[in-house]
């Protein structure tokens, strides 16, 4: 089977050291490794992308509780966005907004403006079914669906389509094959296709996820605290996962963990009590914040 | 040191105790059903009616699908609309209707069998002028809705909350949500609250009484009278002839036998198929 899209090298080097270490270490993991462990030095802010998600003057509620206030931010093309800030500040809720998630939640409920290309995500006629095929979400627990085998958790956004827009049977095949590749998961699984996903361990099942969310070929993925029940070195493959991902996808990542936001995104946005005090480029805001609350939150003095 | 040992000893003992006086009316039934029951099931006991009283020999054919017979209509009434309502209770549990509903189907639960009974001969029997296993089915349907509507929503509940976002995430709709993934998820624990159903209402007597009535003949047509394992048990348990009470002991037998082997067999066909489910 071939895979028509050439897969970020980064991400086939980088599931290959489990099943041979010498052989694996290629350059671009090496290059990797530099990354995980330091503030990168290059801005790609510099050459800004396009903007494809505008979000104006956003609030939500939860029943009586107003969780996010009056947001504003806009997300770029192919870039990793990063959102921080401490337990409750609504960086969350921000997140499940985005894909309309948030009014899910009983009693839930949003005003204000989000446009996706343009087009307002709460506006009139929009489905948001079709909004979440297009915009993924990776949750903070792995969530395989148990009753499904590997394969048709990865295929299981294809179950729900419309007859005539669902693809064939080898054509699942196809792109199960691929969406697991973009996980960084393939090598580690390709074998077992038909055995129980909640077999794998947590930092599988959670690449899984990604590659469920990947199938649905959707151009946004939020992935809310995605590493927050995995061990380090699971953490560490997600977070090379992530930085691989945005060569194809807007990448929108919720975090505890700044050391985590600044491994893996470009820009990185700062909220506190439901209202965004700052979005600046990863290293700029880690260094040089322009608010002193994010200066006090970034350097450990709260939070 | 010496007195955390000594609590911990007797708090183990204790509820070794405790867990042995719940089993123990179970080993004595199971126990006393044997020795009295099993000298009299033989092949007779599965292929013949009964015979005539007073005269030995005689088995309970009859009954035996009566009672099958009676449990399909049950379970095709009481099944459907029971997990159907479980399912909206769960996946609704707020809504104002779904407070009524659980409410309602606690008061059905608590509804004494025999009222029940009535209730079906007042709805299946005066009006048709003759009793039928149509009406045996209806009383056990009705008893099994509510028995079976909250186990379905205590085993709906267990799916994690992170399952169904996870569909909605990926583009289900909430219908299919709720079906596809969160109640394929609970079934096993569906299909045995089920059972649970089933075999509570499988020994049932007071709502066949004035339904179903009972049968001395072999008959599977559900619009004429039937013969069950319970009304037989007790017909012949206060019958003045020993044979027959052997026979009644053989019976009872057969019917926990009988609910047993529809549990394993159910459960064998909904096992989880990977294991179960973490979080």
């Amino acid at each position: 089977m071939t895979n028509p899209e050439p897969m970020p090298a980064p991400v086939d080097s980088m599931s290959a050291p489990l099943a041979a270490p010498p052989a694996g270490t290629g350059g671009a993991a090496g290059a990797l490794k530099g990354i995980s462990t330091t503030v990168r030095q290059t801005q790609p802010a510099a050459e800004p992308g396009k903007v494809v998600l505008e979000v104006t003057a956003l609030n939500a509620y939860f029943d009586t509780q107003h969780a996010v206030r009056n947001v504003s931010i806009a997300f770029r093309e192919r870039e990793v966005t990063a959102i921080i800030g401490p337990s409750g500040c609504g960086k969350s809720t921000l997140l499940r907004c985005l894909n309309r998630m948030h009014e899910t939640v009983p009693r839930a409920r949003v005003t204000g403006r989000i446009e996706f290309h343009g087009q307002d995500l709460y506006g009139p006629g929009i489905n948001p079914i079709e909004v979440r095929r297009h915009i993924g979400m990776v949750f903070q627990r792995p969530t395989p669906f148990p009753t499904l085998n590997i394969r048709d958790n990865v295929a299981a956004g294809f179950r729900v389509m419309k007859r005539g827009r669902r693809p064939g049977r080898a054509e699942i095949d196809r792109r199960v094959e691929e969406a697991l590749r973009g996980a960084a998961l393939w090598d580690e699984v390709k074998d077992r296709l038909r055995t129980g996903a909640i077999a794998l361990s947590g930092g599988q099942q959670q690449r899984l996820c990604i590659a469920r969310a990947l199938a649905n070929e959707p151009s946004i993925i939020l992935l809310d605290e995605p590493t927050a029940s995995l061990d380090p070195l699971s953490t560490q493959k997600i977070e090379e996962l992530v930085y691989a991902l945005r060569k194809r996808f807007t990448v929108i990542i919720v975090t505890h963990n700044m050391q985590q936001a600044a491994r893996v995104s470009d820009r990185t946005a700062f909220m506190l009590n439901g209202e965004l005090v700052e979005i600046a480029p990863t290293g700029k805001l880690f260094t040089a914040p322009s608010d002193p609350r994010t200066e006090a939150y970034v350097t450990g003095r709260f939070g | 040191m010496i007195r955390r040992k000594i609590a911990n000893v007797t708090m183990l003992a204790l509820m070794w105790v405790a867990a042995a006086v719940v089993l123990l009316p179970l080993v004595l039934i199971l126990v006393h059903l044997i020795r009295e029951g099993a000298s009299s099931i033989n092949w007779d006991f599965f292929t013949k009616v009964q015979s005539a009283p007073g005269t030995t020999g005689g088995g309970m054919s009859n009954a035996i699908v009566g009672t099958l017979i009676l449990l399909l209509i049950a379970s095709a009434i009481g099944l459907p609309v029971g997990i159907a309502a479980g399912i909206y209770l769960a996946e609704n549990r707020t809504a104002r209707l779904a407070s009524i509903v659980r409410f309602l189907a606690d008061v059905l639960n608590g509804v004494p069998s025999i009222v029940t009974g009535i209730f079906a001969w007042q709805v299946m029997v005066k009006p048709v002028g003759h009793f039928s296993a149509w009406a045996g089915g209806v009383a056990l349907g009705t008893m099994m809705i509510p028995l079976s509507a909250r186990t379905t929503e205590e085993m709906i509940r267990t799916v994690p909350n992170s399952l169904r976002e996870a569909a909605l995430a990926l583009g289900y709709s909430r219908w299919r949500t709720s079906l596809t993934i969160v109640v394929r998820t609970a079934l096993p624990g569906i299909v045995t609250g089920a059972l649970v159903s089933l075999a509570r209402v499988a020994g049932e007597t007071a709502p066949l009484l004035f339904t179903a009535l009972g049968n001395i003949f072999f008959s599977v047509n559900p619009s004429k009278v039937i013969a069950a394992l319970p009304l037989n048990i007790y017909s012949f348990a206060i019958s003045p002839y020993d044979d027959w009470h052997r026979l009644a002991w053989a019976a009872s037998l057969v019917l926990i036998a009988l609910v047993l082997l529809i549990s394993i067999a159910a459960r064998y066909a909904v096992r989880p198929k990977f294991g179960k489910a973490v979080d």
